[in-house]
């Protein structure tokens, strides 16, 4: 008699052990699911300025982007004068630049991608991978930390998908408003490779949304480089040349 | 025709400085175009040995989609060896290279490199691969030279080194340097990084594939089957021997000037003659030569400046030639950077073809501009020419 007692007593605990970790895990796809909301958009245009700090100076440079989806950028650089009108033009996998000192359209592929841009913490190929997050992850929830005065729930990604850039990422994503205030990249061997630190979050049409993010390459020398955005908008109505290479020469 | 040598040695010695000079600077041009003949014979030739020994064997099976040139490619440039392989890679007759892009981190630094894996084992090629078969608790790796250099680093450093796998997750690893090579061919050295060929399979998810195949024995050579094409040597070494082409052409333009630098004087030489020795001219008519045995006997006092000067480019020359091909000449460049196969010292080789075909060349030069002025004496009134009016 006390045996099955106590073999009720197990099953039960199990139960709520399972359903404790099922909503956990659901809790945790939720949350990835909102962070998508906030992050992704039909389309986005903005203004941004890169500070990057190399070894021995730091270089600024401003630039607009318009971007439909994820599948579609256009980037206009406007300073320094040295990179003023180059343009980068993002389709479907595909990356071309425009140089104006050359007057020359160029691909970027192969090792090309693994160069840095204007020598900053992102490599082409960072900005090529921009699926949702719900698209390539499964997640696991880790916890609960304080980041300055915001409370977060700590995220442990591992793809679902083989094609992904990085195969697990940690996320602090802010509890209230869904949006990832650090991300820590991983490779496969567990290697940390890079961290993220996105703050300034405002809300801009209805949307949280990150101002700034500090990239970081861990494997580099250097403080990495600071992506502030502004002048955010959602949903416009961006013409549709300007995602084709004539206009990376207009 | 004995006679008409013998006259034409004599007068030429009888110019006295005239002669020499024109001698020394003729000379000048047979040792400047033998050596710098030399020196592109024995840089092909050395530069097809070292890339024989380092690189490419007795020619290369390569996967249809790689092509050096076009990094764009090496993504896709791989493929599991097919069977037909097998046995000869076992028996050491084969060996497989697998290739790919990477990034390394020296003195946190970013470097974009290739990343090659090779057996171990193997003894084909003179990369010292042994060193791999070391077992520190990170993934062993051999580099060249320059790719020490250029990234600073020695052997028992480590480096964290970042790829990307088959289906383009990153990952990234510590390499142990466990050698440093030295070779004159860039294409094995410059940005790169050799590992073992099986870390680097389970590295990038590629198991029992490759990118290209050296093979050992030339004759042993047939069709690649499948995904595979056949390269042989002279394939391989095309590029290398059309840049030599063009090195030669350029050269030849050098030594073009030199030599027609050293035909110009033989040629004033021959004006001022005929100009100035109309009465031997017209003796020699007086005497019984027909005007044809004339410009013969001065065709051949030009020409024998070209004798002259081969057997005084003999004298001091032959030891500068030997000279040099047992020293080489130190090119005052840095030549690592180069990007094709050159040794810091190139050696000169000189052939029997190359000294007899340089001769040849010279000698019938000159007997060419030394013709040309002496034709105006088939048209010299013989009586005005024994009175030595000019004509």
């Amino acid at each position: 008699m006390k045996i099955i007692k106590m073999k009720k007593i197990l099953v039960f605990a199990m139960a709520i052990f399972a359903m404790a970790s099922s909503s956990f895990g659901q809790d945790a796809d939720n949350m990835l699911t909102k962070v998508d909301r906030n992050m992704s958009s039909k389309n986005r245009v903005f203004e941004s300025t890169m500070i990057i700090h190399g070894k021995r100076n730091t270089r600024t440079v401003t630039s607009k982007t318009y971007s439909e989806g994820n599948r579609k950028s256009f980037t206009e650089y406007l300073s320094p004068a040295s990179d003023k009108g180059t343009k980068m033009l993002k389709l479907e996998g595909q990356l071309w630049i425009y140089s104006p000192s050359a007057d020359r359209t160029v691909q970027i592929s192969g090792h090309l991608l693994r160069q840095s841009v204007m020598g900053s913490d992102l490599s082409y190929e960072d900005m090529m991978d921009d699926r949702k997050l719900t698209e390539v992850y499964s997640a696991k929830m880790l916890g609960e930390e304080k980041m300055d005065d915001r409370t977060t729930r700590l995220l442990e990604l591992t793809a679902k998908v083989t094609d992904v850039a990085y195969y697990k990422q940690k996320m602090w994503i802010d509890a209230e408003r869904f949006i990832p205030l650090r991300q820590e990249l991983y490779g496969k061997s567990g290697q940390l490779l890079k961290r993220m630190e996105l703050s300034d979050v405002k809300n801009i049409q209805g949307r949280w949304f990150p101002m700034s993010i500090i990239y970081k390459d861990m494997l580099k020398d250097g403080s990495g480089t600071e992506f502030k955005m502004t002048n955010v908008k959602f949903d416009q109505d961006i013409p549709e040349y300007l995602f084709t290479k004539a206009a990376l020469k207009q | 025709m004995r006679t008409a040598i013998k006259l034409a040695y004599r007068n030429l010695i009888g110019a006295g400085l005239r002669t020499w000079l024109n001698v020394i600077v003729l000379s000048f041009s047979f040792v400047v175009i033998i050596w710098m003949k030399g020196i592109l014979v024995g840089w092909d030739h050395q530069a097809k040995n070292d890339m024989i020994r380092w690189e490419i064997g007795g020619g290369q099976y390569w996967h249809k989609a790689y092509d050096p040139f076009d990094q764009f490619t090496l993504a896709e440039a791989h493929a599991a060896l097919p069977a037909a392989f097998q046995t000869e890679i076992e028996n050491g007759n084969l060996v497989p290279v697998l290739i790919a892009q990477g990034t390394i981190y020296p003195e946190g630094r970013m470097q974009s490199i290739l990343i090659k894996g090779i057996d171990p084992g193997q003894n084909l090629l003179a990369l010292p691969t042994q060193k791999l078969d070391t077992t520190p608790d990170a993934i062993p790796a051999i580099i060249g030279e320059n790719m020490a250099r250029t990234n600073k680093l020695k052997i028992g450093d480590r480096t964290t080194l970042r790829w990307r796998d088959a289906h383009g997750t990153f990952d990234a690893s510590e390499i142990c340097i466990t050698a440093i090579f030295s070779t004159n061919v860039p294409t094995v050295d410059v940005a790169q990084v050799w590992i073992p060929l099986e870390n680097m399979r389970s590295m990038l998810l590629m198991p029992g594939e490759a990118t290209l195949l050296t093979i050992r024995n030339p004759e042993t050579i047939r069709s690649g089957p499948g995904d595979w094409k056949l390269m042989t040597v002279n394939d391989l070494v095309a590029d290398l021997e059309a840049m030599i082409k063009t090195k030669s052409v350029g050269q030849s333009i050098f030594y073009t000037i030199l030599l027609l630098l050293a035909l110009l004087a033989v040629f004033d030489t021959q004006v001022l003659s005929i100009f100035r020795r109309q009465k031997e001219i017209g003796t020699y008519v007086a005497l019984g030569y027909t005007q044809r045995e004339v410009v013969w006997l001065f065709t051949i006092e030009g020409a024998m400046h070209a004798v002259l000067a081969a057997v005084l480019a003999a004298a001091y020359g032959l030891p500068f030639l030997i000279w040099q091909a047992r020293t080489g000449w130190k090119l005052p460049i840095e030549t690592g950077d180069y990007g094709f196969a050159i040794a810091q010292t190139l050696y000169p080789v000189y052939s029997a073809g190359l000294v007899i075909s340089t001769t040849l060349i010279v000698m019938l030069a000159t007997a060419v501009v030394s013709y040309w002025p002496s034709r105006r004496i088939a048209k010299m009134n013989p009586t005005e020419a024994l009175r030595g009016k000019l004509q």
